[in-house]
């Protein structure tokens, strides 16, 4: 049974370094702006090239 | 919020600019196989393409906004001003400097791809990064190879004038409360997760000896998870309850705070005394469930604004002259006795005394009154009034917070404070609902303890707090409201808080503004029928409606405003009838069909919405302008709805020329009130409200504020949300003018659905409570029980008014 408390111990660590993780990303301001990230990826530094070439 | 794909409709016989989309009108230049309609738009295009940037062109149509409209001479001197600079900049370390720049153009992805692209512009900006729904730029650039100046000058080339305003200067720090909420929100889940996780082997019976040792592990671990909620996460609702009891006022969280305490004080009884398993998990997942519904509530349109006062519409630097030279200097640091120089459309930021030149002064801004005012060289001028003409020089009277606007707006701020919070549903809900949980829990306290069983008696009394914990009837509220206020936005219409919802709900008056609210801002539509006229005929008209200020002739002037203004004799202005002069010896006359002789005319007046205008030269009758008043669409038909159920006012700062056209909507005997100065209106609205009605009043302008915030729900219309609007509860974009009836009946349906949830909450307390009096309440029970009715409460109030929306039409 001596196995169960180390399990215990391992899933809070692991619940603990989830918590870390959250606070850090509220602290580098990832919760300020949830909009303009979805729109950045979805531009493509190459698309002028590729545009010109089409037509 | 999405982003819009700039929607313009294009002729397709015309050509149109490739830069911002406008039809080439006046001129069209051809350049680099394309076609622009002005020279700012072509060197836009010039410096994109030089710097290979023309990408800004593929990810958009015609993404840029025109130049035309805005003459691109705005002076940014200023920034050069150490402590301006000092005010604006949010962090420098003498080479690298940090600054957020607010730019109202930012409207597509196209603006956010070359905005984050300018340091191929200009190479001593490091990192420029765009928040779009702030409309905020933040950049970090290099003291030593650039200045913010030429940042600011770069910018307004390319169309996005960054903005900057008195307010800036004064109010740099942005509070970031919301990250508290989410820290929280963390804590509170990562508790209640582990929490639940090590309770799980209570529920399924842990009675054997052996696992006697487990049991006790478990308790002191979940009692050591509990200690940041108890410490840290649920902090808010003593904080609240604490405040409101110190007010005299028992709110919601009141119980919530109650029932906390004990819940917790019996669990830390009983895992210390060995004797049970206590609340921890009902505790923490209570905690994490109403934080949810805090952040829920909280939703807020952080590109709008709620709270804007005179400062956000005053300019940061004006020009002045010292010892004969013309310098900037901020606006707050003018002293009385400076004199400033004042150009063309620009605001006048304190009381002064006219020096130099011929001031035509537009106070519609501070009064609503559209007509500006003429001065004279010695005259007054307050503050406030926009400078329309040649460049004026004034002397200072007063400091920018002393003069006469600034202190309407401090009179009118201080009332709204005595009126606020109060009557909330909720504080009346809560303040029974405590009072009679009390009272239970001590009946069932004292009715075990007369059988004499004192255990099961404090057992009973603390069962029945811990059980009525009002999680789901406090969740009712922040979720009912907080849906409402998303599917509002949706519709434009945005909400500061989720109270407004509730006030609205209550509305049974209507006070409505008439300039920029009811109309639409800017020229009606001017039409000729009639033979063709020359130019010096147009010169004449223009001439002759320049001399008077009457709406429709200010109107036609703005029309004509091409034309030449020539020398008139014997002007005359007959009130009603029109206006004539002798220009080269011939009578012009410009008016009603009676006036200027078109006897044969059968309809000489008001025809959907238009008003005629008969010309006459002479002998000869040319023809007649038809102006269309330009009322919001749809007008009528709401006016019409509303009316049929709430009261209705119009208060108008204009004078009372339009009162023949406004009866057609507000009736003959419609309450209609004209010449009213925004002290006027701030009372009128009060007047109504001591007469024990919900007033809503819709405006647009300065001259608004005061009723706006006197009323009970102030919403400011705006043909363009992001622009500037003063202080209000809600912000009604207006496009969705005509909605306002359904918006009304969506806000009461939402009180519904608050009242159902209440009765839903209370079913289930009073099951829970049932079982608390028999002293029967089991952790198990508690922790089936409680997420339950939360996510009862949840389902119901989100779907519900999602289906109340789809029923008021407010569907996107």
């Amino acid at each position: 049974m001596s196995a169960l408390f180390l399990l215990i111990g391992i899933s809070l660590i692991v619940a603990t370094g989830f918590l870390i993780a959250f606070i850090w990303s509220v602290r580098k301001g990832q919760y300020e702006d949830e909009y303009t990230p979805s729109v950045r990826m979805l531009l493509d530094d190459e698309i002028s090239k590729k545009e010109e070439q089409k037509p | 919020m999405q982003i819009s794909e700039p929607t313009r409709i294009i002729d397709k016989d015309s050509l149109t600019c490739y830069h911002c989309g406008e039809p080439c009108k006046e001129e069209t230049i051809a350049a680099h196989e394309k076609s622009f309609c002005c020279a700012g738009c072509k060197l836009v295009y010039e410096i994109l393409e030089e710097n290979n940037l023309c990408n800004y062109y593929q990810l958009n149509e015609t993404p840029g906004s025109t130049l035309t409209k805005k003459a691109s001479t705005a002076r940014y001197d200023f920034l050069d001003d150490e402590k301006v600079r000092q005010q604006l900049i949010s962090f420098t370390d003498g080479t690298t400097t940090n600054i957020t720049l607010f730019i109202p153009q930012i409207h597509c992805s196209s603006c956010l791809w070359l905005l984050e692209h300018f340091y191929k512009l200009d190479s001593g900006v490091k990192r420029s990064t765009v928040n779009f729904l702030k409309r905020e730029v933040n950049f970090i650039f290099n003291e030593q190879e650039t200045s913010l100046r030429k940042i600011a000058t770069l910018l307004n080339q390319i169309g996005y004038a960054p903005h900057f305003s008195l307010d800036n200067l004064e109010n740099k720090k942005k509070p970031l409360s919301n990250r508290k909420v989410y820290y929280k929100l963390g804590v509170a889940f990562f508790c209640f997760g582990n929490i639940m996780l090590l309770s799980f082997p209570e529920y399924f019976g842990l009675s054997d000896v052996f696992e006697k040792e487990f049991r006790d592990l478990f308790a002191y671990l979940n009692l050591l998870l509990s200690l940041p909620v108890l410490l840290y996460a649920d902090t808010d609702f003593f904080k609240s309850a604490w405040a409101g009891i110190r007010q005299g006022r028992l709110n919601m969280d009141f119980p919530i705070s109650l029932g906390i305490i004990v819940m917790y004080g019996r669990s830390l009884y009983e895992i210390l005394s060995g004797t049970g398993a206590g609340y921890m998990d009902t505790f923490a997942g209570l905690i994490f469930f109403m934080l949810t519904g805090r952040l829920f509530q909280n939703k807020s349109y952080e590109k709008l604004s709620f709270e804007r006062d005179y400062k956000s519409y005053f300019p940061v630097s004006i020009t002045v002259i010292e010892n004969g030279n013309e310098t900037t200097r901020a606006v707050s640091d003018i002293k009385p006795g400076a004199r400033i120089l004042v150009r063309n459309e620009e605001l006048i930021p304190a009381d002064a005394v006219l020096l130099k030149g011929e001031g035509n002064i537009d106070y519609s801004f501070v009064t609503g009154e559209n007509v500006p005012v003429a001065k004279k060289s010695g005259d007054r001028i307050y503050a406030g009034g926009k400078q329309i003409g040649a460049t004026i020089e004034l002397e200072v009277l007063h400091e920018v917070s002393q003069s006469r606007l600034t202190q309407l707006w401090n009179e009118s701020t201080l009332k709204k404070q005595e009126s606020s919070e109060i009557n909330s549903v909720v504080d009346k809900v809560s303040k029974v609902f405590t009072i009679a949980v009390i009272l239970i829990a001590i009946g069932a306290g004292i009715w075990h303890s007369m059988a004499d069983d004192l255990p099961k008696a404090l057992n009973a009394f603390t069962a029945v707090l811990i059980i009525t914990c009002p999680c789901a009837l406090a969740l009712s509220y922040p979720f009912t409201l907080g849906n409402a206020i998303r599917i509002l936005g949706n519709q434009k219409f945005y909400l500061k808080n989720t109270q407004v919802i509730e006030k609205l709900s209550a509305i049974d008056t209507i006070v409505f503004d008439k300039t920029g609210t009811i109309t639409v801002a800017g020229a009606a539509d001017v039409n000729y029928i009639g033979n063709p006229l020359s130019q010096n005929q147009i010169n004449s008209i223009f001439s002759l409606a320049t001399n008077s200020t009457h709406p429709l002739s200010r109107v036609l002037a703005d029309h004509l405003k091409t034309a030449e203004r020539i020398k008139i004799n014997n002007f005359e202005e007959i009130p009603g009838k029109g206006l004539g002069a002798t220009i080269d010896g011939i009578k012009i006359k410009l008016g009603s069909a009676n006036y200027t002789g078109y006897e044969n005319t059968v309809n000489a007046g008001i025809e959907d919405n238009a008003t005629k205008v008969y010309l006459s030269a002479g002998d000869e009758k040319p023809g007649h302008f038809i102006i269309r008043n330009n009322y919001r669409p749809g007008l009528a038909e709401t006016i019409s709805i509303l009316g049929a159920e709430k009261q209705l006012h119009l208060l108008s700062g204009d004078n009372d020329s339009e009162r023949n056209n406004l009866e057609q909507f507000f009736g003959k005997n419609g309450n209609m009130h004209f010449r009213q100065t925004p002290a006027d209106k701030l009372n009128f609205i009060a007047d109504l409200q001591n007469r024990k009605q919900h007033v809503m009043m819709l405006g647009d302008g300065l001259n608004d504020a005061g009723a706006l915030r006197q009323s009970n729900a102030g919403i400011a219309v705006s043909d363009n949300i992001n622009n500037f609007s003063p202080a209000c509860d809600g912000i009604l974009d207006a496009n969705a003018f005509k909605k306002i009836p359904s918006f009304l009946k969506f806000s009461s349906t939402s009180m519904k659905i608050i009242y159902v949830s209440y009765a839903i909450s209370l079913l289930y307390n009073c099951v829970g409570v049932w079982f608390a009096i028999h002293g029967n309440l089991s952790p198990l029970f508690a922790a089936i029980i409680m997420p339950l009715s939360t996510v009862t409460i949840i389902l119901f109030t989100t779907l519900s008014s999602t289906i109340a929306a789809r029923y008021h039409n407010l569907t996107a």
